[in-house]
């Protein structure tokens, strides 16, 4: 399979963050851009979703639990067709659609509004019950981050996955390593998410967030586990594809200058 | 004497009813089912029962996922861990949504009686009706409840019903039950001196409190308001324009309850003296819950007090 369409994708994802948070003043590109590979994967081949019909029944669900990192999600939607990229850049200002956690009446195919870490794993395990109730075609996509693994309410979400055998439900984790305050490893170990997972009755997998090969081979082993949900433990980067971004806790929240957005789209191959 | 009926009691019941008229319902639970009396429901349709382990911010969580794909949703556990524990999932995840999730937690107040502080719920209207949209009803008997909860289920958005563990007198009969209309305060008793508005359990009290008051020549007006949320402020302004006077009675804090909420409408519209019977800032204890309601002033005898106060008589 030739992976390079979605390789120009994501850079283009990529270069629509870059541009939205520097345009916004603020926002969370770090943790945006370690998940763009993964989202550009699911709303460009995974997903059974149609841009033209955003609820269309029995869809294919992705919530963002990690909902700071909305900047992927919006720009994932924009380049899929839901709507101008350029409305995106109206990001945080007043009026926008497009608020700084995402909101699910405002923007046309987001799930679920957002923001507050740990419950949108809840939700997205609330959506699979309901699939499972109504014998749905669809699945349910829920991305989290790893510093959100240190919310309780992920616990209590992955027991009732677990308990409810919900094989329609996968999560990926976008394990960057890194959170507001530094290293998941020093402000309070997550480690090891694999084995966490999978004490809750998880068909776990672990990957390279980076690599499509990887992430669609993950997906299809997702749709194809009976019986228990699966965890894709996605090894990524923060800050992904910006050099002076990545791995470094201190671009998880903050905007670049028009200097530094314009260096990171020429990184990206964009224009500006 | 009335018969005695706990809401929870008329909610398991009702439950059951609701549920063989509407396939879309969907129940769910933290390990308390046979407390609030979900239970029933789980047996009659276990397929649309979901316990959710004693995990009360999943298991709000997850009513919201359910309530977003289509179905009504009642999710119960004890008011403490509802309107407490998963506030801020209620906000962000149900309110800000405005999912169909009927929030029904039982045991609030103080006549959880013997299992003490740590249950004995007061801040749970202060808590839900500050979320944008949620509506807040707290019968106060098992036939209004079951009137209120057929009604709560079939408006669409989300909803905190508050129930009690023990049994009260139930004073609504058939023909008043069914003239109950959501968001409508209403009068059980005409009176020109002053105005008792009362919600939950307080209400009976408050009827109690009005025969007290007829012996000594007070006249008073008693309202239930059993849904704080949409408030019925046309009933308050005419009850306090009429008679110049309100006290408030409810079985929650004095901050941020009924008391607060009539008080927000009468200060604006039309400022008459006002009391506020209710708990005083302070945790409860174990016991009894009449022997509670006394210690924590929350009788008809207070509730005539507070109107001597008011009246100044």
């Amino acid at each position: 399979m030739d992976y390079k369409q979605y390789e120009e994708i994501a850079s283009r994802v990529r270069v629509d963050i870059v541009k939205a948070v520097h345009k916004a003043g603020s926002g969370h590109p770090g943790g945006s851009l370690s998940a763009a590979d993964i989202v550009t994967a699911l709303y460009f081949k995974e997903m059974n979703i149609d841009p033209q019909n955003p609820r269309m029944e029995g869809r294919d669900k992705f919530i963002l639990s990690k909902g700071h990192a909305g900047p992927v999600q919006y720009a994932a939607l924009a380049e899929r067709g839901y709507f101008p990229v350029e409305d995106f850049m109206t990001l945080r200002k007043l009026g926008s659609k497009f608020q700084g956690h995402p909101n699910r009446d405002k923007v046309p195919g987001i799930e679920m509004s957002t923001g507050s870490l740990g419950q949108g794993f809840g939700v997205a395990v609330g959506m699979a019950m309901a699939g499972k109730l109504d014998k749905s075609e669809g699945r349910v996509y829920v991305l989290l981050g790893d510093g959100e693994l240190q919310e309780g309410l992920i616990w209590e979400a992955a027991m009732a996955a677990g308990h409810y055998g919900l094989d329609n439900l996968c999560a990926i984790v976008d394990w960057n390593g890194l959170q507001i305050d530094g290293n998941n490893d020093d402000v309070m170990t997550v480690k090891p998410i694999d084995e966490k997972f999978a004490a809750f009755g998880f068909n776990v997998l672990v990957i390279d967030g980076h690599n499509f090969e990887e992430i669609f081979a993950a997906f299809d082993a997702a749709r194809a586990c009976k019986g228990k949900p699966t965890v894709i433990i996605a090894k990524t980067h923060k800050g992904r594809g910006v050099s002076f971004m990545e791995d470094n806790a201190g671009w998880h929240g903050k905007a670049p200058s028009e200097e530094e957005a314009r260096q990171a789209v020429a990184e990206l191959g964009g224009e500006w | 004497m009335a018969e005695k009926m706990a809401t929870r009691q008329a909610y398991g019941k009702a439950l059951v009813e609701i549920g063989a008229e509407n396939p879309n319902l969907v129940v769910m639970d933290a390990d308390l089912s046979k407390s609030t009396m979900t239970a029933e429901f789980s047996k009659a349709y276990p397929e649309r029962f979901f316990n959710m382990g004693i995990a009360e911010q999943n298991l709000y969580a997850a009513a919201c996922g359910l309530a977003l794909s289509g179905k009504v949703v009642c999710a119960s556990t004890f008011a403490m861990f509802a309107a407490g524990r998963a506030f801020e999932i209620i906000r962000n995840s149900i309110g800000y949504t405005h999912a169909n999730v009927k929030v029904c937690a039982t045991h609030a107040g103080i006549t959880v009686g013997e299992d003490g502080a740590s249950h004995q719920t007061f801040e749970d209207i202060a808590l839900m009706r500050t979320i944008p949209g949620m509506t807040v009803v707290n019968p106060s008997d098992g036939a209004s409840a079951k009137a209120l909860l057929a009604q709560v289920i079939d408006m669409d958005g989300p909803a905190y019903v508050r129930l009690g563990r023990a049994a009260v007198p139930t004073f609504y009969d058939e023909e008043m039950a069914a003239q109950i209309q959501l968001g409508k305060g209403n009068c059980l008793r005409e009176g020109k001196d002053v105005a008792i508005i009362a919600t939950g359990i307080m209400v009976n009290e408050a009827m109690i409190a009005a025969e007290e008051l007829a012996a000594k020549g007070i006249d008073a007006r008693v309202i239930d308001i059993h849904t704080i949320k949409p408030l019925d402020e046309e009933i308050i302004v005419k009850a306090a324009s009429e008679t110049g006077a309100i006290v408030t009675a409810e079985e929650h804090s004095v901050i941020g309850g009924l008391g607060s909420a009539v008080a927000e409408v009468v200060v604006k519209k039309c400022p008459v003296k006002m009391a506020m019977v209710g708990q005083q800032d302070t945790f409860g204890e174990s016991g009894k819950p009449d022997e509670l309601k006394a210690k924590y002033g929350m009788t008809a005898a207070d509730i005539v007090a507070a109107v001597c106060g008011v009246l100044g008589k």
